[in-house]
């Protein structure tokens, strides 16, 4: 047997789980966050179905703070491959005003991605939601399943969560519980890219460097997207040569200065890399658990 | 960085760069797991290796340092456990609890490692991670030797069939690296490996806290002169799957519109090539292969390990579950397994229950028919018993109450590996292995393989050619018998006859040992396996 190489493995894995949910679940949808994971993810599904269409829908949970080219990379996309495409905002949060730089990370983070997400879940009946995080991301991560179950009301009970042996997933669960799916569990940051480059798969250009304005702020540089980034006494915009390692809402999310503009760069770049990706978010710093207590109150 | 993480790593291993370099394609993937006891150093020695090959970046790092502060127990060293221990539930309790699974690489190999709880209330998560692993690494303790721990570890490895492990003995400079310790515990291991029909064993001395033969030879410890554990991990060829005969369980009918209808699924075996001849078992209407879709399109062949849509010459039905194959054969009938299984869940299996198994993409009822008796996982002998309960092992026969086609484990991974499901609360009951496959459709003929003992499950030489005689005959009934069951207790009769003495000589030797407790920790029952 010609043995495939590490990342066909990974692929075949992936398309199989794609297939798995789709034959058992009833209303799978896959949640489209704009970033590189997403992107693989999504090409991955179209792999799994071809040579049909995509037989469900993309969700995006907007929450208002995206940078503006994830949002045109978003829609070119839907408009290229031809999807059907959910753009849901939590209308609450979009009345009370809430955002990053007035309510802080914790409660944005909450409102606009963790209860928008259980939103458009319940609104559209979807029982099964596929979403690109990988276990070499964060160390509660690690220990995710490849399928996870959620109770009715979204939240993630470690006790309840089963067994995965050999690649044997049970797919049976009671009326009104769903599944989150993260085919690219086993996958890593270089795997991704290393895949992003192998299959030509497009990105978010903000993946690569150039000129952007950015401020200096709690040790991060951000991006001013618009001109809802009040600057503070003594803050400068200044044009620097930055990309992004993760894409996420534009306040809350560090660039790093790179002169590397093209994906063979980006790939040599990472290599050299002595810091992890996570870094570059807030969301993460608030304690080294913070992502294990996310994820029980049903962030993805 | 802070003054105090540069003083550190003046006494400690340099962080080299992270980033785990990317993979130039046909490098390979290895997937291992570590097991040992609770306090043998597993984390210790998996946070190490993740430190030293790069798979730890500075901010983790940092982030290390103020943990081992708050969390460590080694005082102000670093504690690599800490890189690898994710749950905060874990922390508390100083223990692992759950699989985790971890990423790195060399320049050679790259790497998943699977981190498993050492507690033996956690077999079941063992047993999880080791179901995906190609080679084991199971610590010992210098200082306690083999455990019943270390033989129950060995027993699940081997049941899901790891054929290759790495023994470390570690906390070598607690016993002031004395090659006579090391040599004794070597030889105790060899003779509980004996029975377990492992292909390789490989023992080495390690003081994983310190990185002796970790990833650089141990000065310490110079009568050693075997390879460090990294040289093993990343040279070890892992035991290659035989191909045998083509196999396709069907996951999904792919029927875009009306002019295309293709059979999706992952080959769990062999190759098949446009225009083959096909059967679709376990019905056994035949047909041809007409297209062959791979991921990147269009294909002449597919192989093991491709997840593929097939479409056929004809209008042929196939529904979800079947199984495609290679050339004719005849139809499947619904028989009985002999298998064994391990219970994963809080409720217990008992001879009369009803219940789901998933086997493939199959999913179908099933009656848990007898219980031949319960396997012991500290001495591996069989113990009488009426039913099973949490993380206990039973060899029993399993008729399914639909078609289902099924194959040996030791012939094909994935169709001889099922999970039991619980068809009120959908909670998965239990995991298991088919041993062989009846067409029969009288049980009282039936009889568990494996007798009375535990069945070595991954035989060499002389002991495979018998064994394979037995699982042929047993295949081949399969195909033939389709209702006789006269001729069906008269070929099982001859296959225990053939299997019995067998396995008998396996026990022979099989010197079953007191159990005793190495050390009271008792975490949260609830805790137990329950996972992410």
């Amino acid at each position: 047997m010609a043995s495939p190489s590490h990342l066909r493995r990974l692929e075949a894995e992936a398309i199989f789980i794609f297939r798995e949910v789709f034959a058992t679940c009833d209303r799978p949808v896959l949640l489209y966050s704009i970033g590189k994971d997403s992107a693989v993810l999504l090409h991955l599904a179209l792999k799994a179905f071809a040579p049909g269409r995509l037989p469900f829908p993309v969700l995006h949970v907007d929450t208002g703070w995206k940078f503006r080219e994830m949002i045109a990379f978003r829609d070119e996309t839907a408009r290229r491959l031809g999807l059907d495409l959910i753009v849901h905002t939590n209308p609450d949060g979009l009345a009370a005003g809430i955002g990053p730089l007035t309510h802080g990370s914790a409660v944005h983070t909450d409102v606009m991605k963790t209860q928008a997400l259980k939103q458009a879940l319940d609104r559209y009946g979807f029982d099964a939601a596929f979403g690109g995080a990988r276990r070499d991301e964060e160390k509660s991560r690690a220990k995710e399943r490849i399928f996870s179950l959620r109770t009715p009301d979204h939240r993630w009970d470690p006790r309840a969560q089963r067994p995965e042996p050999w690649l044997l997933f049970n797919t049976r669960k009671a009326q009104g519980e769903s599944f989150r799916i993260f085919p690219l569990s086993n996958w890593t940051e270089a795997d991704v890219w290393d895949y992003i480059a192998l299959e030509s798969i497009p990105v978010v250009p903000l993946y690569f460097a150039k000129p952007r304005p950015v401020v200096q702020r709690n040790g991060a540089l951000i991006m001013r997207d618009d001109d809802r980034l009040a600057l503070l006494p003594g803050e400068v915009v200044e044009a620097r040569m930055v990309r992004f390692r993760t894409l996420g809402c534009y306040p809350l999310t560090g660039a790093v200065e790179s002169r590397a503009d093209t994906l063979e760069a980006v790939l040599a770049e990472m290599r050299e890399s002595r810091v992890s990706e996570r870094q570059g978010r807030v969301i993460d710093h608030d304690s080294t658990s913070s992502m294990e207590k996310k994820k029980q109150e049903g962030y993805f | 960085m802070s003054p105090a993480l540069l003083a550190a790593r003046r006494e400690e291993p340099e962080l080299p760069p992270a980033g785990q370099a990317t993979l130039p394609a046909g490098r390979s993937l290895l997937r291992f797991i570590t097991c040992g006891s609770v306090d043998d150093g597993k984390s210790t020695l998996l946070g190490r290796l993740l430190w030293e090959t790069g798979a730890v970046y500075e901010d983790q790092a940092e982030a290390l340092q103020r943990d081992s502060a708050r969390f460590g127990t080694d005082g102000k060293k670093r504690d690599y456990a800490l890189l690898v221990d994710g749950l905060s539930a874990e922390r508390e309790q100083g223990i692992t609890i759950d699989v985790a699974y971890r990423h790195f690489s060399t320049r050679r190999r790259a790497f998943i490692a699977a981190d498993t709880p050492g507690h033996e209330q956690y077999t079941r998560n063992m047993a999880t991670g080791a179901s995906t692993a190609d080679v084991a690494i199971l610590l010992v303790d210098a200082r306690k030797g083999v455990l019943p721990q270390t033989r129950r570890h060995s027993s699940i490895v081997s049941l899901v069939g790891v054929r290759d492990v790495i023994v470390a003995i570690n906390k070598m400079d607690l016993v002031g690296f004395e090659e006579p310790v090391f040599r004794r515990i070597e030889a105790a291991y060899r003779q509980l490996a004996d029975r377990l029909g492992f292909r390789t064993v490989h023992v080495l001395p390690l003081a994983a806290r310190d990185g002796d033969n970790l990833t650089g030879r141990s000065a310490r410890m110079p009568w050693y002169h075997g390879p460090t554990l990294l040289d093993l991990l990343e040279t070890l060829e892992p035991d290659a799957q035989s191909d045998g005969r083509f196999h396709l369980p069907v996951q999904w009918v792919n029927r875009p519109h009306a002019d295309f209808r293709g059979f999706s699924g992952t080959v769990a075996s062999g190759q098949i090539r446009v225009g083959d001849p096909v059967t679709i078992l376990p019905q056994g209407r035949t047909s041809r292969v007409a297209e062959i879709h791979r991921p990147d399109g269009p294909s002449r062949s597919a192989s093991a390990g491709d997840a593929i849509t097939l479409t056929m010459a004809d209008e042929t039905d196939v529904v979800r579950g079947d199984v495609i194959t290679v050339g004719h054969r005849a139809p499947h009938p619904a028989g009985t397994l002999s298998a064994r299984v391990l219970v994963l869940g809080e409720k217990q299996l008992a001879p009369g229950d009803r219940v789901l198994i998933k086997l493939g993409s199959a999913t179908v009822p099933m009656r848990f028919e007898a219980l031949a008796h319960e396997i012991s996982v500290d001495d591996l002998s069989p113990k009488a018993a009426r039913h099973l309960g949490m993380n206990a092992i039973g060899q029993v026969v399993l008729r399914p109450e639909a078609p289902l086609f099924a194959l040996p484990y030791a012939e094909n991974r994935i169709l001889g590996s099922f999970l039991l499901i619980d068809p009120q609360t959908h909670a998965t009951l239990a995991m298991g292995v088919v041993d062989a496959v009846s067409g029969s459709t009288d049980a009282s003929t039936i009889r568990p393989a494996g007798g009375s003992a535990w069945p070595r499950f991954w035989p060499n030489g002389k002991r495979e050619q018998a064994r394979s005689v037995t699982t042929m005959f047993a295949f081949s009934l399969a195909g033939y018998v389709i209702s006789g069951s006269l001729l069906g207790a008269a070929v099982l009769a001859a296959l225990d006859a053939i299997g019995r003495p067998l396995l008998h000589a396996f026990l022979d030797g099989l010197q079953p040992q007191k159990t005793r407790q190495d050390r009271a920790v008792t975490p949260d029952p609830g805790l137990d396996g329950s996972g992410i």
